[in-house]
């Protein structure tokens, strides 16, 4: 698949506009089930995806030829929907701890309405669940785990496709799964 | 909830698939005999495997398509080139007006004068070259900017640019005779294929041996 990856990304830098139809084909689940999952929404998931396509397309230039395709489009996406999500609604500070509170964090003290109540979670599918609390993860959380457990990705993949520290993808990976465990634990 | 923190990072190095044997071994015997840590360990793992579970989505069936439509405008040259990948002598054509295209405009614009070939029995009358009655010329004849007018014969080809060969009938119909081809050369793009026809062999090769020749061709190719 790298082979014939090259030989599209070649034909590609060439000018031949025809041969980028295929490297969207191949990836196209992927990115568009990425976004899915960073911003929980079809709507927006697919136009993000198309603009990570997009994007590619107009740098393709500039992508190294001797690294890995897919980090570097994951990298894109994953890039554009943290830009997406922080624009909408300033999450970045949820996680951050509110002074007298003894690690209480913003996060926790979301006002219940913001919530669905009982008996309409109970409506929802168990898929639908499983998604909100992923979009409830905090955004730095969010992308390692669905990175790691979504796309399955090594650590040193999401590392590259970050541009962060294996160190540091180790301990969001950590407290994502802390955060996970406690909002799934009664599902 | 007394345990030592190890224990929790001893679980996430165990999901990371980075505990060593015998931290491994050392949680184990803990989770065996702490209700906490246990606990603590299955909400992980059920976690894990609750978000693992999500069924996975594909894209929309159109959105190949709407990608490839919402990409920049393919630049021109790329449709020429894949036009001309099907055209090989346009190809050397194009090739060849790219190298020649400079100097033959030069040419075509300076020369307004009559010129003719070299030949003792053409007459010139201000700017007509007659082959007189009777008369026979041998060799081609080329006249430039002027007319031809066969009266006699031509043995050869005679080739008019620029002009036009008179007798009001087409050539071989005409009062006089031509033993070869016989040619008027009026636009600059017939005057372009006239010299490509002595050069297009060198200019295939030239263009088979010369990869950036491709791209300078295709400049020419947008051109036209
Ligand atoms: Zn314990």
């Amino acid at each position: 698949m790298d082979a014939i990856i090259k030989k599209r990304i070649k034909q590609v830098l060439k000018g031949d506009q025809n041969a980028y139809a295929e490297i969207v084909e191949l990836y196209k689940d992927k990115v568009y089930q990425l976004c899915y999952r960073m911003l929980g929404n079809r709507h927006e998931a697919e136009d993000m995806a198309q603009e990570a396509f997009i994007r590619a397309y107009v740098n393709i230039a500039s992508f190294n030829i001797e690294l890995k395709f897919s980090t570097w489009l994951y990298r894109i996406a994953t890039n554009l929907c943290i830009d997406r999500i922080r624009k909408k609604k300033p999450d970045y500070y949820l996680d951050a701890e509110v002074s007298g509170t003894d690690g209480l964090t913003m996060y926790s003290q979301i006002p219940s309405d913001t919530r669905l109540p009982e008996d309409e979670v109970e409506k929802m599918e168990l898929q639908d669940i499983i998604q909100r609390e992923i979009s409830n993860l905090p955004e730095k959380y969010r992308s390692v785990i669905v990175l790691k457990y979504i796309e399955e990705l090594s650590l040193n993949e999401i590392s590259e496709i970050l541009d962060m520290p294996l160190g540091t993808v180790k301990t969001r990976i950590h407290r994502g799964r802390e955060a996970l465990r406690h909002q799934l634990r009664n599902v | 909830m007394k345990c030592p923190e190890k224990y929790i990072a001893y679980m996430h190095e165990y999901l990371d698939e980075e505990i060593s044997k015998e931290d491994a071994l050392e949680l184990k015997a803990h989770l065996s005999k702490c209700g906490d840590c246990h606990r603590h360990f299955q909400e992980l793992e059920k976690s894990l495997a609750l978000v693992k579970s999500v069924a996975h989505i594909a894209a929309p069936g159109d959105f190949t398509m709407r990608v490839m439509n919402a990409l920049p405008k393919e630049k021109k040259k790329v449709g020429v080139q894949r036009w001309l990948r099907h055209h090989p002598i346009l190809t050397a054509a194009s090739l060849f007006m790219v190298l020649m295209m400079g100097s033959l405009l030069s040419t075509w614009n300076t020369e307004k004068a009559l010129s003719v070939s070299k030949q003792p029995n053409l007459v010139i009358d201000h700017d007509t070259v007659i082959v007189p009655e009777g008369a026979v010329v041998k060799g081609d004849v080329v006249v430039r900017n002027g007319s031809l007018r066969v009266e006699g014969q031509i043995d050869g080809n005679a080739t008019v640019i620029n002009g036009e060969i008179v007798n009001g009938e087409k050539y071989m119909a005409s009062a006089g005779q031509v033993t070869g081809e016989v040619k008027e050369i009026n636009a600059i793009f017939e005057w372009i294929w006239y010299h490509m026809k002595n050069t297009a062999k060198e200019v295939v090769n030239f263009f088979e041996d010369n990869e950036s020749a491709e791209e300078q061709s295709l400049g020419v190719a947008v051109f036209l």
